[in-house]
């Protein structure tokens, strides 16, 4: 899932401070998850800025609300009674709703209220950790479903590099290395031959470098 | 009333401070004693999160606290509450009410005619 932070709450004030009328939207999907962007979160986050405003001297109204989720159009369209009856919408979605709120709502000022992180997991409560860059050329088949781009702190693609010690990366001894990792699972799946071949080059024109990506279903579409 | 302070979380704390409260005591089970295992633990860290956020809104961190005793103490459930509100008399009222009574002292609230 899509894991984000909680803005630090100075921020969250100066982004809102020209506003005193204003709705705060969180999303039940990935951020609920990750206890960032939830309907628990919406509840602390606009009382704890409801007290502040209000020692310093100037209130301010929030309309809590918690859409399904922010990233579907349906969804979105929830939002549309209060659109018009506030100033501006912080929204602790992921990066991903807070823009597609923007776009569904042209006229109203769309603000981040929580900083997405990576995709990943949750691997134990209260600790997540990054697993998918979202490169759009999945490898696992080969690695043993461990993701050199993602766990290889330096994203390679043949093997460790010199920085592997003790099956730990060189940038955080609290930190394993990825190839140790996946060479580790591949000899537990009895697949180490995965290893010796030759992999061509990676195509990263499926990752990042072609500018925003787009998926398109024309089976899917009306 | 809950029936396992694990049910306490920052939101009815934080809510207690919007509806005027100057300080918020939670009473809980002695530590290890919980019937539903880690109930007052999660309790204590919820409690000391709200502090956290009642620090950030400039209320203090100090007026939420947490208190453990068992069902059968209730000369130290007295003690607990003579000693929470000596300390919330001794942090005086909280910076939100002393604004509201402001506003309500204010010239501008004050009817002409």
């Amino acid at each position: 899932m899509i894991m984000g932070e909680v803005k630090p709450f100075e921020e969250v004030m100066a982004i809102i401070e020209p506003y005193d009328d204003i709705v705060l939207a969180g999303c039940h999907g990935c951020v609920t998850v990750c206890r960032a962007g939830g309907e628990k979160e919406v509840q602390v986050l606009a009382s704890t800025i409801r007290l502040a405003r209000e020692t310093a001297g100037r209130p301010i109204q929030i309309k809590e609300v918690t859409l399904e989720r922010q990233c579907d159009p349906e969804y979105l369209e929830t939002m549309r009674p209060y659109a018009t009856d506030h100033q501006a919408v912080l929204s602790i979605a992921c990066g991903a709703g807070v823009q597609f709120m923007a776009e569904h709502y042209m006229g109203l000022p769309v603000l981040p209220g929580i900083n997405t992180s990576f995709i990943g997991v949750t691997e134990r409560q209260g600790e997540w950790a990054e697993r998918c860059q979202a490169c759009g050329d999945c490898v696992l088949h080969l690695t043993g479903g461990i993701c050199p781009v993602t766990r290889c702190s330096k994203s390679l693609f043949h093997g460790p590099c010199g920085g592997s010690s003790n099956g730990k990366c060189e940038i955080d001894k609290n930190v394993a290395c990825g190839w140790q990792l996946i060479i580790d699972r591949l000899k537990s799946l009895n697949q180490l031959d995965n290893y010796r071949k030759l992999q061509s080059f990676k195509r990263w024109r499926t990752s990042r470098d072609g500018g925003p990506r787009r998926i398109v279903r024309k089976d899917l579409q009306e | 009333m809950v029936p396992c302070t694990g049910r306490v979380d920052e939101v009815m704390i934080l809510k207690a401070f919007e509806n005027g409260a100057d300080g918020v005591m939670v009473v809980g089970c002695l530590e290890g004693d919980c019937h539903f295992v880690k109930g007052n633990l999660r309790a204590r860290e919820k409690v000391r999160r709200a502090a956290d956020l009642l620090a950030k809104a400039g209320l203090g961190e100090e007026r939420a606290r947490m208190y453990n005793l068992s069902a059968g103490e209730g000369a130290k459930f007295a003690a607990h509450v003579a000693d929470m509100v000596e300390h919330v008399r001794g942090l005086g009222p909280s910076p939100i009410n002393l604004v509201r009574a402001g506003a309500k002292a204010s010239p501008t609230n004050v009817r002409e005619g």
